[in-house]
């Protein structure tokens, strides 16, 4: 398999971690939410708060794999007049806040992406320092252009698998995903959950053992002691709904971002202290 | 016009030029998933392609199964009343144009009687197909979606039938509109759920439905309503409803002695025209003309005219003809009749319009509602909605053929579905209803 670009800017990252015996804590918010500057605004304090790579969602119309809390703010987020090309003025304020240091990833539905033209949107999203793009609808079976634009411009490819996916589709996407392969946790949508089952953990090794390096979960993880037990595992713990519901509150903007940062503090304790006390705390 | 976008450049896709290969070989009517030319596939997530994957192994099982074409066949005639007739509609006819020197109609015209079939439209073929099939794969929940309720009214069937559980998503705004459907769904065991997201209609209901299924796929089978979705939901659907097709020809040479010369449908999801459309495909000859719902007019922007105003793109699982705006944010849609009223259309009929085999023109809320009431008044039957644009589309194209000097023309219509549904939304529309009046299912 030819690749002009070999070094992924998240593996980077993911195996300095693992070097200090840590996983990552990737956390996710939607752009526009509730405008532009403020959303830029609550991904940098995601960053000072100890996020080591983050997500920034497209809003799109017809968000399939996300639960209300994610649905609410992307509607939001539209009707506030959020635009595709917004997500690239987050990543570039991510990258010159972190200087760099925090890999800023898209999550995308993939209309939105096609209809900016994908080779377009990976040339833009890397000329603005993106990592690259998780793609929630787009399977590998379907993403010959975007892997050929993600190629070209050194961009990740995140693909998920899920606990439903065989043997043969978990060697095929690790085989396709750069990066790292992200491991839905459970069968569902988007939400925090009273508890991130056995199942993440066994999907993990079975994506390790069909050929994925690097394995991050996500879906249903909301507190640090579930940040804890799927660190000690995971080579990185996704969150989402938690941190995008911190914003949805009623209270004075500063106070919400002011529960991000806690929230998010609370989620990295958790994945700090995973491999030492075996998640608990 | 609303705004048209530059559409950026279509992939060339390195697997589709053996798909194509695979094509050439067979019969339009034959063709299967995933891909139709450049449109169809799976957009979808990860989590669904075990499922599909169950899915069509099973259909491909069933398909080679004369127990399943028997038991299905049993249904259609004991069950659905199939065949379905055809019947010839003179006094409609006349109204394309008079008669010619020697008396005789330029222009007869046959309806396909879909609107006669146990709950009152084409639908019930397939869901009484996908319903086999979920007993043969061992599910115990079926979960669907409905605009108008015809889909959701015809699932709840089978699922009574069957002895399955049944789930119906809807949009909020349509269980409104439609509350005696939503009654007939209850009455027959199933549980409506009301989506209060997005447009809180059609579209946010399939939404809802594909969260349900990520969710409970281990024993839900989602039994999607028309020719759209991941593959193999548009190869299947359309399968269960080529019996439209078959009927309607066989009867048409019956009838007349030979094929007709144009075939007209109204198109939504565009089951019901793919149905018909199919067995005439390979017969060059035929004109096939899809209707879709222009809605206030194309110009106005509310619309559900997929290919006068919208562009490739995805959604729901398919890449086909799509309503959306710069961003590929999905666009509302408008049409009096809900059955038309979705932004994308089943990825068959995009590869049948950009390969010109088929025509698809809009028709207006207004044109709809003339040629529903002028079958009202000259045939006694009353057709839903959606059937009425196929209506109005084929009187535009019986009139073309007359003003081209065409004679002895054969022109064959789907009537898709019975217009009970749709009594209060015309006694409205034609001012039959004290104001204030909003009883009724639309």
């Amino acid at each position: 398999m030819s690749r002009t670009v070999t070094t992924s800017q998240t593996a980077a990252r993911l195996d300095v971690l693992a070097g200090t015996g840590r996983a990552a804590l990737v956390g996710y918010l939607p752009v526009g939410f509730p405008d532009v500057a403020r959303s830029v605004e609550a991904v940098t304090t995601m960053v000072d708060a100890g996020v080591d790579v983050v997500e920034i969602g497209v809003p799109y119309t017809d968000p399939v794999m996300d639960g209300p809390v994610i649905q609410r703010a992307a509607e939001a987020a539209l009707a506030a007049g959020a635009r595709v090309r917004d997500v690239l003025t987050v990543v570039e304020a991510v990258a010159e806040h972190s200087g760099g240091t925090v890999p800023a990833l898209v999550m995308s539905y993939y209309n939105p992406v096609l209809r900016y033209g994908v080779e377009s949107f990976a040339r833009d999203l890397a000329a603005a320092g993106g990592a690259g793009m998780i793609t929630p609808d787009l399977i590998p079976d379907e993403a010959v252009e975007w892997s050929a634009a993600a190629d070209a411009h050194g961009l990740d490819k995140v693909y998920l698998v899920a606990p439903s996916s065989t043997p043969e589709r978990l060697r095929l996407t690790a085989q396709a995903s750069r990066g790292f392969v992200y491991a839905a946790s459970t069968m569902g949508v988007t939400g925090a959950r009273q508890a991130v089952g056995r199942r993440a953990e066994e999907l993990v090794a079975a994506t390790r053992a069909a050929g994925a390096a690097r394995v991050c979960v996500g879906l249903g993880v909301s507190t640090g002691d579930q940040a804890a037990e799927v660190g000690r595992y995971a080579d990185g713990v996704i969150v989402g709904s938690v941190l995008v519901r911190t914003l949805l509150s009623e209270e004075p903007w500063a106070a919400r971002l002011d529960t991000l940062g806690k929230v998010t503090g609370e989620l990295a304790a958790g994945v700090a202290r995973a491999r030492t006390t075996g998640g608990v705390s | 016009m609303p705004e048209q976008p530059e559409q950026p450049e279509q992939p060339v896709r390195d697997a589709l030029t053996e798909t194509l290969a695979h094509q050439v070989a067979e019969k339009l009517a034959d063709v299967q998933g995933p891909y139709f030319g450049q449109f169809g596939g799976r957009y979808v997530p990860e989590a669904l392609i075990a499922a599909l994957d169950e899915l069509e192994t099973e259909f491909r099982k069933a398909q080679g199964d004369p127990g399943f074409a028997a038991e299905l066949s049993r249904l259609h005639r004991d069950y659905t009343g199939r065949p379905s007739p055809l019947t010839e509609v003179p006094r409609f006819a006349a109204h394309i144009a008079g008669p010619a020197a020697d008396g005789t109609a330029p222009v007869r015209v046959f309806l396909k009687r879909e609107d006669l079939n146990h709950t009152g439209s084409h639908k019930i073929n397939n869901v009484l197909g996908q319903a086999l099939l979920v007993k043969r794969m061992g599910k115990t929940r079926v979960i669907a979606e409905t605009g108008a309720g015809q889909h959701g009214v015809a699932t709840a069937t089978a699922a009574a039938l069957l002895g399955l559980e049944c789930v119906v998503y809807m949009g909020e705004e349509d269980t409104r509109r439609q509350a005696l459907n939503v009654a007939r769904m209850e009455l027959l065991g199933a549980t409506v759920v009301p989506v209060a997201i997005g447009t809180r209609t059609l579209k946010d209901a399939i939404n809802e439905a594909l969260r349900d299924w990520v969710t409970n796929v281990d024993h839900t089978h989602y039994l999607l309503g028309t020719v759209t979705g991941p593959h193999p939901f548009p190869e299947m659907v359309r399968e269960f409803h080529r019996i439209i097709g078959e009927e309607a020809r066989e009867q048409v040479l019956e009838r007349v002695g030979r094929l007709p010369d144009a075939v007209a449908a109204c198109v939504g999801g565009g089951s019901n025209a793919l149905g018909l459309f199919n067995a005439f495909l390979d017969d060059a000859e035929v004109a096939l003309y899809g209707f879709e719902a222009g809605g206030e007019g194309i110009e106005s922007g509310r619309h559900a005219a997929r290919f006068s105003g919208g562009a490739p793109g995805v959604l729901h699982g398919a890449r086909s003809y799509l309503l959306q705006d710069d961003d590929g944010q999905t666009r509302p849609s408008h049409s009096v009749s809900a059955g038309l009223d979705y932004p994308s259309v089943g990825p068959a009929h995009s590869w049948l319009h950009d390969m010109g085999r088929a025509t698809y023109e809009p028709v207006t809320d207004a044109e709809a509602m003339d040629a529903f009431r002028l079958l009202c008044r000259t045939e006694g039957i009353i057709p839903a909605i959606e059937s009425a644009h196929a209506l109005a589309g084929a009187l535009r194209v019986g009139r073309r053929l007359v003003d081209a000097g065409e004679s002895d023309q054969v022109l064959l219509i789907n009537l898709s579905g019975r217009g009970d549904k749709d009594v209060a939304t015309a006694a409205r529309w034609f001012g039959l209803l004290d104001e204030g009046t909003t009883e009724g299912d639309q």
